[in-house]
């Protein structure tokens, strides 16, 4: 089948296999490998991406499904200067990362986090990044990233 | 000023935060272009006599090749005394070895023709247990004749605890638990026009994976080039690399076909190894006044179904006795063979399964006596002035402050208030029951005891490339090196790039585990930098017209000591009239002995059996650090691991060796609101045992927080009863205790 994406401001259109997910059109057909895939229960969150302004889990979506709509992935995070986003540079500034692989899910979970809550408090980004597994960090700093971001303070 | 002990942000991050890292999956590199896609068909029983047939699936849509035992023209390779086979080859001794591999043109071709492989699975009685396999009613190896495939000591004193007042003695399970890092293993490979195999790889160590590589195939090592591109965790499961990718690179040669390989989570989780999987029994003696004269501690080593790394139960008897000083100290370890995944390095690897030993004993025999475990650990610390200290086991520690290391997080956690508060619970009959643990730990890093290789260029335009053989996958270990080098040779950050793992590039190294990049690939590239200054300093004395011995490095250009109106010489003006390297080896591995204590404070609804991780206060002593900032996310890391094997991890299997989590959504990583704030104390002893002063971090905290947490969940139940009870520290298993200390009561 064919399906049409807006991906990060621009249209992806491709024929595909039904069965296709969103994650690997993504990654496959518009060719933008930040997304990654960390499991196959939907219980990991690296392949979270924005999908019309709301955080989804990329692998548990068809690519069918998000015919039509719009998706941002964490290479569209940037602003049109190349800025990056509020809260790309906190995660760098907080050292929100480590090896890097869960980290665009974990970006774009907190984009979507804060978009619904500005202000959180450090249980509200622990509860609020639950479905987003890290490995590496302990989540320390990645609460301390949201809460930078959000222009609140940081526990160091 | 110096950089170096400030917070320096990563260099590693704008890539990663902006397009995301270059994973294996990620290559898009000319040499894969029309690469097949693999997987690998794998067991779904734990042990059974196999047939084959691929006929069906070679039929299958987009079908390149399957491959089996047959086809396979490989000599065999030992696992331990005995041989693993590359595909299964007549019996299967695990869920998850592999069985065939299916090569297709398309991704989604892969799932459905590994599933046309007809496999018949005849089955074979299971040894799910380390009890099961020490009863060798069912042998999995015949030609052994047992399943203990590695013993060490056992012949103990009758006498040893003749003179105690008080002796405990406990088996204590270090559970299985899955290193799993978020990317999960993968790998692409390539045949080129001149002969040589390109892999690229998810390793910790590009130049020990080539030399398996090239071993497994036949073929000369400087025939394969290994590359790392950026890894996505590792926690030691990616040391080396395994049987799989020696399988690629023979498909890709036979197939004539560059080769794409990702395995799924759900494969992850039952063939990449796993770690701890030790049954430890402990037998702990001394006086009431909380003197303890002896220790023994008996090691039993589930190895899984092949033996791949023996060195686990040794290394845990070498770290016995942690940061005690006992007169009499015996050990003796066994590893047996199970229908299960092979066990192998994961995060500390040998060292937390004898810090958890040990530190629980303390615990038990301070119970045992009615003593503080705070207290009782002061007493028998080994004293500052016994380093460097010798242990009975025969580790040469370097330096340690252990209780001051204990009283810090003592002080900082609020240890007389909490066990007041302890206390007014307790008599309050409040249902939610306040826990202290303690672990001091003393661990061993950069213990393989080899050296690590640098190599240095001052560039023409005085930039530095540098290359190092330790191979960072999160660490941030390009940020330290890049920070050291600036201060050494006074040139900016921006201006230096470290480049590791590519065996074209660094031929010679052993690359990153045990927690040894900083403390010797760090001192290879100290030394490089060392004999390029040397250089330099000859060059410049020509041109300055003085004496080698008088020039210095200031800044980054050479000038004459008290006398820099004379003029100076740039790194990039001495560049151009002489090539500026050195290429090094630091061979002097003597391992170094990183020490810590952890406070942990949880809460357990005595109803329910939940515990909850309210607090961790850590010291972790690595010497001097370079980049607290990576320093600290070293530590946070380990906190959560480590507090995580205590509360919630576990790999399980049933009585027919099943994996019974062998998914994310059945294997429990810890969440973001499962753990606290980490509380960090800072304290800094150096070592004398390389030029840095360094000791690891890498996996220090992961040795201690377990025990921690463990101890901390056990003393919340004292009162009730509860001496001791394994991890993970599940509400179900709190409740049995619960309810086991009742009934007892």
């Amino acid at each position: 089948m064919k399906v049409s994406i807006e991906i990060n401001g621009t249209t992806v259109s491709e024929e595909v296999e039904d069965r296709t997910l969103l994650v690997h059109f993504v990654r496959e057909q518009a060719g933008l490998t930040a997304t990654n895939i960390g499991c196959d229960t939907t219980s990991c969150g690296a392949c979270t991406v924005l999908l019309d302004g709301e955080s989804v889990k990329s692998c548990t979506v068809l690519a069918a499904q998000a015919d039509g709509h719009r998706v941002t992935t964490l290479e569209g995070l940037r602003g049109e200067g190349g800025d990056l986003h509020p809260v790309q540079r906190a995660f760098r500034e907080e050292h929100g990362l480590q090896c890097g692989f869960c980290t665009p899910g974990m970006i774009m979970a907190s984009v979507s986090l804060l978009d619904h809550n500005p202000k959180p408090t450090r249980q509200e980004v622990r509860d609020g990044l639950e479905g987003n597994l890290c490995r590496c960090t302990g989540y320390h700093n990645i609460v301390n990233a949201v809460m930078n971001a959000s222009g609140q303070e940081v526990q160091r | 000023m110096s950089i170096v002990g400030t917070r320096v942000v990563r260099v590693e991050d704008h890539q990663l935060i902006t397009q995301g890292g270059t994973y294996v999956e990620d290559l898009r590199v000319e040499a894969l272009t029309g690469a097949v896609h693999a997987m690998f068909v794998r067991s779904p029983v734990a042990h059974a006599r196999v047939t084959v047939d691929a006929s069906a699936a070679l039929e299958a849509p987009g079908v390149v090749a399957v491959y089996t035992a047959a086809d396979l023209d490989l000599a065999p390779h030992k696992a331990g005394p005995v041989v693993e086979p590359w595909l299964a080859d007549g019996v299967v001794r695990y869920v998850g070895e592999p069985v065939a591999l299916v090569l297709t043109e398309e991704r989604y071709q892969l799932a459905d023709a590994a599933e046309l492989v007809d496999v018949d699975y005849d089955p074979l009685d299971v040894v799910a247990s380390i009890d099961a396999a020490l009863s060798d009613e069912t042998v999995l190896f015949p030609d052994q004749g047992t399943n203990t495939l590695q013993t060490t000591g056992g012949e103990f004193d009758d006498k040893a605890f003749d003179d105690c007042e008080v002796v405990v003695t406990k088996t204590i399970l270090n559970q299985r638990v899955a290193p799993a890092p978020l990317e999960v293993r993968g790998a692409a490979c390539a045949w080129g026009d001149d002969g040589r195999l390109t892999l690229w790889l998810s390793t910790q160590n590009a130049q020990i994976s080539r030399a398996t590589v090239a071993k497994g195939l036949g073929v000369d090592a400087k025939d394969v080039r290994v590359i790392t591109p950026d890894v996505g965790g590792g926690f030691g499961a990616k040391i080396g690399t395994d049987p799989e990718s020696v399988v690629l690179g023979w498909a890709s040669k036979r197939s004539g076909r560059p080769i794409r390989w990702v395995e799924t989570r759900s494969e992850n989780l039952v063939a990449m190894t796993h770690g701890r999987a030790q049954q430890n029994t402990v037998t702990i003696g001394g006086r009431r006044d909380g003197t303890v004269l002896a220790f023994r501690l008996e090691v039993v080593q589930d190895a899984g179904a092949y033996p791949r790394t023996m060195f686990l139960p040794t290394l845990t008897e070498l770290m016995a006795t942690g940061v005690y000083h006992f007169p009499k100290v015996e050990t003796s370890s066994r590893a047996v063979v199970t229908n299960t995944t092979p066990i192998a390095a994961y995060r500390g690897a040998g060292r937390p399964e004898a810090t958890a030993a040990i530190e629980r004993a303390m615990d038990l025999f301070a119970a045992e006596i009615g003593v503080d475990p705070a207290e009782v650990r002061r007493i028998n610390f080994i004293r500052p002035e016994e380093f460097p200290y010798t242990s009975p086991t025969g580790a040469s520690y370097d330096t340690g402050e252990y209780a001051k290391a204990l009283d810090k997080v003592l002080e900082a956690g609020g240890y007389a208030g909490l066990r007041a508060e302890q206390a007014r619970r307790r008599e309050s009959g409040d249902p939610v029951a306040l826990g202290l643990g303690i672990a001091t730990y003393v661990e061993i890093t950069g213990g393989d005891s080899g050296g690590e290789s640098g190599r240095l260029l001052i560039n023409p335009d005085g930039s530095v490339t540098a290359y190092t053989g330790s191979s960072p996958h999160g660490q941030g270990l390009d940020t330290t090196l890049t920070m050291l080098l600036s201060d050494q040779l006074g040139v900016p950050m921006e201006r230096i790039t470290v480049r590791h793992g590519d065996t074209d590039e660094v031929p010679r190294a052993i690359g990153t585990f045990g927690s040894r990049s900083l403390q010797l690939g760090g001192s290879a590239l100290r030394q490089a930098a060392d004999q390029v200054i040397d250089q330099a300093r000859a060059l410049a004395a020509d041109r300055l017209e003085a004496s080698p011995d008088d020039v210095e490095l200031v800044d980054g250009a050479f000038q004459v000591r008290g006398a820099p109106a004379s003029g100076s010489v740039t790194w990039a003006q001495l560049a151009e009239e002489a090539e500026l390297t050195a290429d090094v080896w630091f061979g002097d591995g003597s391992p170094t002995f990183p020490f810590g204590a952890h406070l942990a404070v949880v809460e357990v609804d005595t109803l329910t059996g939940k515990v909850v991780l309210k607090r961790i206060i850590a010291c972790d002593d690595a010497g001097p650090i370079v980049n607290p900032l990576a320093f600290q996310g070293q530590r946070h890391g380990g906190l959560g691991q480590g507090a995580a094997q205590a509360l919630l991890e576990v790999m399980n299997y049933d009585a027919d060796g099943n994996p019974t989590t062998a998914t994310l959504a059945d294997y429990s990583f810890v969440t973001a609101p499962e753990l606290p704030d980490f509380e960090l104390v800072d304290s800094e002893t150096p070592t004398t045992r390389n030029l840095l002063g360094v000791k690891g971090i890498g996996e220090a905290a992961t040795i201690g927080s377990t025990p921690a947490v463990h101890n901390a969940v056990v003393d919340a139940l004292s009162h009730l009863g509860v001496r001791h009870l394994d991890m993970p520290t599940t509400p179900l298993r709190v409740w049995q205790a619960l309810t086991e200390a009742r009934k007892a009561n």
